[in-house]
């Protein structure tokens, strides 16, 4: 219910961090204004340094009309968005990490629409997954954010698998990395075989990330999100992202009527979709959330066209949006902050309370609703002149259109009339408006709204004009006026406000009707999601508990099979006609030591005790390094030696804590019968392959320079030593920190289980 | 574990296993031997140590915690590859300084590094066996 919220219109200490960390996207977005003028010129911005020039990877980025106008829309919103959680975020916890991820995000995003080559975009692509999945579970002691966070990142993490699939076959079908070339190569790519895939791939990265159907509905979870982040993320980050790799790809696989049918049905759905369910909802950060997702299908249905005009409105409205929308957020933000609600129903009367707040979100939903002399109703005239000019299902698009934009005026109606007009609740004389760093940034961008709204030529000329000739051939003026004439777009434009209206008269009715249909729905793409995900962690759970039994047996057991079956099975399929059987030659002491193996290994298998056992090992390894000795490598077989040794007497040191072994014999008797059958699978393997080995002819070159080099350069006569200690030591460094990270493990297993015990 | 004849036996071993021990980590150069077999030789010595004395005795007697030991070993062994850098040759590269017919270089430290790593490791996971 309302908290009274301190009104103290100053900044309290803790949040000069937000203050301050609010000057970089200030500097980043004045620095974008220096480089304004030379990109309407025409002028491109390039920096470029090698990165793995033998994957085509270079760190290489580029300033062009487009990418200006989405470094201009992400740093500006970045900039009133920090300025905001300044006081916003007062008093939370974890301040700096917040400030961390902001930025962090906004960097990446600028990444994204600044990279010229593809893989480069695609890291800054999947940074802002996981920069995205920090923030929208910030609050991640609540496990509604967590989940929300979780479905966001499997759901993007997994169209940018797809992107990353689409983009190595492009790759495949002759396509360039970089994206400025894209123009160029475009027919060649339409009719290569591959394009269908590369397009449905591309398609998927882009519709996860702007969420649009069946992908959508991470984007209303997103609402976890502390509110500045869902400004950020609505109106200039990530969901934008899908909407420039459309525009970026536009050039490239676009113009197709599998590119435009796509795209004209699938955000024509999902704006109406998103526009209905805007009006479902009571709480007013979910009702925007809608909003968003309504734009995004627009900005979809529209980038399906290849006229110039259907790509001015894209570009148009995206501008229109991202104002609109951050000032909303923000806005709404306020609300809650000050009366600690944001759900309709208690809601009102705000108008005299937090005056300028009421201006903002009136100048920004009187934008979003399309009134002449608002911006908004600029890109409602182009949208509807594109709509009808659409290539394909023109009829559809414009259908889509108006039915959208009328569900959006009645929406915006509901935002400004019920909280700020609306009969005041219990509300009381406390509330208060929101200290001048949360009111900053809804009253410039909303103040945008209105001169954008005044000057069209300007904006055309300064934003639009240079955006669209980035990823579209034609070099016609684009021109937009504030009055079009008594045309067709504005008879639309009229019947939009109209039916809007009417719309927001039935809104109750409306609103009942929808939350019933909503739930009678008997398949639901969350529902799907989540079976999905209950699947995957059924089968994840089973695979772990059948494969990590904890038991040494088995571990060794598979790894031993799949050597047996893997290695063993190409060996045999590859395995020489003519093996060199060595024989005896005369040599008795080594037969006698063959014989002294063997018996030991005997000895190993039938032992009724465990001392036996051991005894045999040993008598095993002993016998193997005498071999090696009789055989001229005293160094190896002196190593052998001592490791048997200290495996002696560390396992007979565990020895008497383990069962007798007659009760572990008599207890698995199919088990002995299997392990027998193992052990002598990797005996044959590995006695074939030695004796493949013998085969081929052996090469001395490295054993030459070693002994001729031994004691010149390393001063030493133990080649083997040399090898080890001067030759090969990065070698030797490598396993000396294997060695001592095992048996760093080892111990904390070990103390693990003791502090368990 | 209690036996008079280990415990005899061991009480002479220790001390001879790790003069055997410096023998085989400082002749490895020209004959068999080096920082690993010193290490188990070590190793064994202090396993059978452990056996008779017990693992609190063993400690007493080692002072150092094994992982410092093997720790040390880790940044002996890198380290030793650092003077080859300072004099612009690749890393790890042996530098040799000759007093008439001895040759001193830093594969000798290298080799101390590796016996050290190898024995704080089998230390560390003896002594955890032998207290579980």
């Amino acid at each position: 219910m309302p908290l009274t919220a301190p009104c103290i219109d100053k900044v309290p200490d803790c949040c000069r961090a937000g203050l301050f960390s609010s000057v970089l996207p200030l500097a980043l977005f004045g620095m974008l204004c220096l480089a304004w003028p030379g990109v309407v010129q025409g002028e491109v911005f390039l920096v470029e340094w090698a990165w793995v020039p033998s994957l085509d990877l270079y760190l290489r980025f580029r300033l062009d009309g487009l990418s200006l106008l989405f470094c201009l829309i992400v740093t500006m919103a970045g900039f009133f968005v920090s300025l905001y959680a300044s006081s916003y975020m007062a008093g939370k916890q974890h301040l700096g990490r917040f400030f961390v991820y902001l930025h962090g995000f906004m960097i990446a995003m600028l990444g994204i629409v600044t990279a010229d080559n593809l893989l480069l975009l695609f890291v800054f692509w999947e940074a802002t997954t996981i920069l995205s999945y920090l923030l929208i579970g910030f609050d991640h002691e609540n496990t509604t954010a967590r989940e929300h966070a979780r479905q966001a990142i499997l759901i993007t993490v997994a169209g940018g698998l797809f992107l990353l699939f689409g983009i190595l076959l492009l790759k495949t079908a002759g396509g360039s990395m970089t994206l400025s070339q894209w123009a160029l190569s475009g027919d060649e790519i339409r009719n290569h075989g591959l394009y269908p895939a590369i397009f449905i791939c591309v398609l998927v990265g882009a519709m996860t990330k702007s969420a649009q159907i069946p992908f959508h509905f991470w984007l209303p979870n997103a609402m976890s999100a502390p509110t500045p982040i869902s400004a950020f993320l609505h109106a200039a980050t990530m969901v934008k992202a899908g909407i420039y790799l459309l525009m970026r790809f536009h050039p490239l696989l676009g113009g197709t009527s599998l590119w435009t049918g796509t795209l004209v049905l699938l955000g024509g759905t999902t704006a109406v979709w998103g526009a209905v369910q805007a009006l479902g909802p009571y709480d007013l950060k979910r009702i925007l959330a809608y909003t968003t997702m309504m734009a995004l299908g627009i900005l979809t249905l529209f980038l399906g066209g290849q006229t110039v005009l259907s790509l001015t409105a894209a570009t148009t409205f995206l501008m229109v949006h991202a104002l609109y929308k951050a000032s909303l957020f923000l806005a709404v933000g306020s609300i809650d902050h000050q009366t600690g609600t944001r759900d309709l129903r208690h809601l009102g009367g705000l108008l005299k309370a937090m005056p300028l707040t009421a201006v903002a979100v009136a100048t920004a939903t009187l934008s979003m609703a399309g009134f002449p002399l608002f911006f908004g109703f600029i890109g409602k005239e182009i949208m509807y002149e594109g709509a009808l000019a659409e290539e394909m299902f023109p009829v559809f698009a414009t259908t889509a259109t108006l039915a959208s934009n009328a569900l959006m005026t009645a929406v915006a109606a509901i935002i400004l009339i019920t909280p700020f007009l609306g009969r005041r609740p219990l509300m009381t004389a406390q509330i208060c408006e929101v200290p001048w760093t949360m009111r900053l940034g809804p009253a410039i961008m909303g103040g945008i709204g209105v001169l954008f709204g005044i000057i069209p030529e300007w904006v055309s000329a300064n934003l639009v004009q240079p955006a669209v000739f980035a990823y579209h051939p034609a070099r016609e003026e684009i021109r937009m006026v504030l009055f079009h004439g008594f045309k067709l777009p504005l008879l639309l434009s009229m019947i939009t406000l109209t039916t809007g209206g009417l719309i927001y008269w039935f809104r109750i009715r409306l609103r009942h009707f929808i939350q019933t249909g909503l739930d009678r729905l008997w398949i639901t793409t969350p529902g799907i999601y989540q079976r999905t995900l209950d699947l995957f962690l059924w089968s994840a759970g089973g695979f772990t508990r059948t494969l990590q039994s904890g038991s040494l047996h088995t571990y060794l057991s598979i790894i031993l099979m799949v050597l047996a079956v893997i290695v063993g099975g190409s060996w045999f399929v590859h395995i020489p006609s003519v093996f060199i059987v060595p024989g005896i030659n005369d040599d008795w002491i080594a037969a006698g030591l063959c014989g002294f193996i063997l018996l030991s290994s005997g000895v190993v298998v039938t032992a009724r005790r465990r001392l036996a056992a051991i005894g045999g090992l040993g008598g095993v390894g002993a016998g193997v390094a005498l071999i090696f000795l009789i055989f001229g490598a005293p160094d190896i077989a002196l190593t052998q030696l001592l490791v048997e040794t200290l495996t002696v007497v560390i396992v007979s040191m565990v020895l008497f804590r383990l069962p007798p072994i007659d009760t572990v014999r008599k207890r698995a008797r199919t088990r002995n019968l299997f392990n027998a059958v193992l052990s002598l699978c990797i005996g044959l393997l590995v006695t074939t392959f030695l004796m493949g080995v013998l085969t081929a002819p052996l090469d001395r070159s490295l054993t030459d320079f070693f002994e001729k080099y031994s004691y010149i350069a390393a001063h030493g006569r133990n080649i083997v030593n040399v090898i080890l200690v001067d030759f090969r030591s990065l070698d030797t460094l490598g396993e000396i920190c294997v060695v001592v990270l095992a048996a760093w493990a080892g111990v904390a297993l070990m103390r693990s289980r003791k502090k368990e015990e | 574990m209690e036996s008079v004849i280990l415990k005899t036996a061991t009480r002479l071993m220790v001390g001879l296993m790790l003069v055997f021990a410096v023998y085989l980590l400082l002749r490895g150069h020209h004959e068999p031997g080096g920082g690993f077999s010193a290490a188990l030789v070590t190793g064994t010595a202090f396993a059978l140590f452990a056996i008779t004395e017990g693992p609190g005795r063993l400690r007493q007697a080692i002072r150092i915690r094994p992982e410092i030991i093997s720790a040390t070993g880790l940044t002996l062994g890198a380290g030793s590859g650092l003077p080859a850098l300072v004099m612009g040759k690749p890393y790890l590269t042996g530098a040799w300084w000759s007093f008439n017919t001895l040759a001193l270089g830093t594969p000798m430290i290298f080799d101390m590094g590796v016996f050290l790593a190898v024995l704080g490791a089998i230390l560390a996971v003896l002594l955890a066996l032998e207290e579980n």
